[in-house]
């Protein structure tokens, strides 16, 4: 049986003026329908490229993705993307925003009213409906994101990319919009791709966590299947066994296994990073160590 | 103790007020006081220096002069008015009176042909900017929108428009001038040929501003914004029209600032060469006039293009704040 999204032996090579640079090799991953993926890795791993990828917004080198049995060649709709920074357009209130991504998926499936209803009951799943003939400069960063969220979920996407939706985010906001995402998720059971930094968000939302080795030719470290038992609390899994095994998992990965196995000699460019990302994890070590 | 500190707070409400007020009359002279003192201090200096400079018209105008004529040629105006209504008034009499003797008569009607007065200069010269202005925006928007779209369109173009942005208007004029003339050739023209002399010229020159700006403003947009573009799949006319038009708008108006203050300086010029009607003209006679109020009345047109220039920008500026979303 195939599944749901696929995405295969995927290269990502960037031609630079110093020659090429292999940013991933050999991708291999495969998400089912409704199934929350978490993709982390430390900065400038190539989690980005992934998830542009899959969007089509990038074109691979070789391999590809393929969504419902049919290969990703450009951007749709259909794979909705939640940007860093919620990218709104600034000179649109919070439901024209959504509007134009209505008008644009569902002209000629929906009349007026319903697409009214459908960009409202969106605004609603966010709790942004007080907010909702605001512009962007005239909302906070969190009320921002919600409506790029908002904007994406009204296209009712087959696949929701999310990249680093909540990291331009204080602390507090951002666990408030975890929570927030988790009681959509609930309601909807979407598919989604989440790129993250944060550990924490990464164990309360997943139900698998994809850990991508440093870069260059980044690929799929180890997956980690998160069976923690829905709805979660974060207060309740603080002091859980399970969860803080996760935790742990995830944190040695990133600080102790992060470094690829086979040696990369060829590509002096390549060797030198491997290098440096070597220090790195030895100083993450010495710093868990004490 | 109560009262001691009632007595102090209001010592210090007090204090508050004072200060409020001083804020207030700094203010109010930033605003009013320094550039009143500025003009009068430069009226100061004008008329001293205009004083002593003697020229072969007589003293180089003062301030009062200037006045004085800005009165005279407002009066000329008025004379002039009356006498063409005087001039409409008698051939209306004259054909009722032909009509009446002879009802075949068809009834000439010729318009008046007096001379032109500074007013009349004035609305000719703004309409000439104007449309010159116009036809340089309806072609610089669009060809810079789509420079800005297209990298490869862009790298054909950008080095003409490098070359011809700096030519002055004297070096267009005498071939606008020849292919008008070869080119426009009708019977009953619409408009002048001088009309439309001017106004090519004015297109010409104030056209790079505008593409060079819009093209800069469509290819620096957010990629972000780009990116939800492409990822709704909004079709290029809708593409332009939500997300480059008004992510673009600042810029455009900047470049459109900046060619209306372009057109209007190169209008003057032209007019002058030209001998096409409107202020430049205007100089031009006065100038060739010699009298001894010549350099007082081209003091007074220098004042009044400076002005108009002026009001010209501001229009632009609130023509900006009223489409743009950027408040």
């Amino acid at each position: 049986m195939s599944s749901f999204l696929e995405i295969s032996g995927v290269d990502m090579v960037f031609p630079t003026p110093k020659g090429s640079f292999t940013a991933l090799k050999d991708v291999n991953l495969k998400i089912n329908k409704g199934e929350f993926i978490s993709l982390i890795g430390h900065s400038g791993c190539g989690k980005s490229t992934v998830l542009n990828i899959v969007a089509g917004l990038y074109q691979a080198s070789s391999g590809g993705v393929i969504l419902k049995s049919a290969e990703v060649k450009e951007p749709g709709p259909e794979r909705a993307v939640v940007f860093q920074n919620h990218s709104l357009l600034p000179w649109l209130s919070a439901y024209q925003n959504v509007e134009l991504a209505v008008k644009q998926v569902f002209s000629g499936k929906m009349n007026k009213t319903e697409m009214k209803q459908w960009i409202e009951h969106n605004l609603q799943l966010v709790h942004m409906d007080h907010a909702m003939h605001k512009r962007p400069g005239e909302i906070s960063g969190g009320m921002k994101q919600r409506v790029g969220i908002a904007r994406a979920l009204a296209m009712q996407p087959e696949v929701l990319l999310m990249d680093e939706p909540f990291g331009a985010l204080d602390a507090l906001t951002r666990a408030h919009m975890q929570d927030s995402l988790m009681e959509i998720q609930s309601q909807l059971n979407n598919t989604v791709i989440m790129i993250t930094h944060d550990v924490d968000e990464a164990v309360l939302l997943s139900d698998k966590i994809v850990m991508m080795t440093n870069g260059p030719e980044a690929t799929v470290g180890d997956i980690l299947q998160v069976g923690l038992e829905r709805p979660r609390n974060r207060l309740a899994l603080a002091q859980d066994a399970e969860y803080n095994r996760l935790r742990s998992e995830v944190l040695k990965f990133l600080y102790e296994k992060q470094r690829k196995v086979e040696s990369l000699t060829q590509n002096k460019q390549a060797s030198k990073m491997q290098d440096m990302s070597q220090q790195e994890s030895n100083e993450a070590v010495k710093f868990s160590n004490s | 103790m109560n009262s001691l500190t009632s007595i102090a707070s209001n010592r210090l409400i007090e204090q508050g007020r004072k200060a409020a007020v001083m804020l207030k009359i700094t203010e109010l002279s930033k605003l009013i006081l320094l550039p009143f003192i500025g003009i009068a201090i430069f009226l100061v200096m004008w008329t001293v220096t205009a004083n002593s400079i003697e020229t072969s018209l007589g003293k180089f105008p003062g301030p009062v002069a200037v006045v004085e004529q800005f009165e005279n040629l407002y009066s000329e105006h008025v004379a002039e008015r009356e006498k063409a209504q005087a001039f409409y008034q008698r051939q209306d009499e004259r054909n009722a009176a032909r009509t009446a003797n002879d009802p075949n008569y068809v009834a000439k009607i010729r318009g008046y042909t007096g001379k032109e007065t500074f007013w009349d200069q004035i609305i000719t010269s703004l309409i000439t900017v104007m449309s010159g202005f116009l036809l340089a925006a309806i072609i610089a928007i669009p060809l810079g929108i789509w420079m800005g779209l297209s990298r490869s369109l862009q790298a054909a173009i950008n080095p003409i428009i490098q070359i011809f942005k700096p030519v002055s208007p004297l070096a267009w004029l005498p071939l606008v001038t020849m292919v008008v003339s070869a080119v426009y050739v009708s019977p009953d023209p619409i408009v002048s040929k001088s009309f439309i002399n001017s106004m090519l010229t004015v297109t010409l020159c104030s056209v790079w501003p505008m593409i060079i700006n819009t093209a800069i403003g469509v290819s620096s947009i957010d990629s972000d914004l780009i990116n939800v573009s492409k990822v709704l799949r909004l079709s290029a006319i809708t593409h332009v029209q939500k997300i480059v038009l008004p992510a673009s708008i600042p810029m455009i108006f900047t470049g459109m600032r900046l060619s209306l203050g372009v057109a209007w300086m190169v209008l003057i010029a032209a007019e002058m060469l030209a001998q096409n009607p409107g202020l430049g003209k205007f100089v031009w006679d006065e100038f060739q006039n010699g009298s001894s109020d010549s350099l007082a009345r081209i003091m007074a047109a220098v004042v009044v293009i400076g002005f108009i220039g002026f009001l010209l920008d501001r229009g632009i500026l609130a023509l900006q704040h009223w489409v743009s979303w950027d408040k």
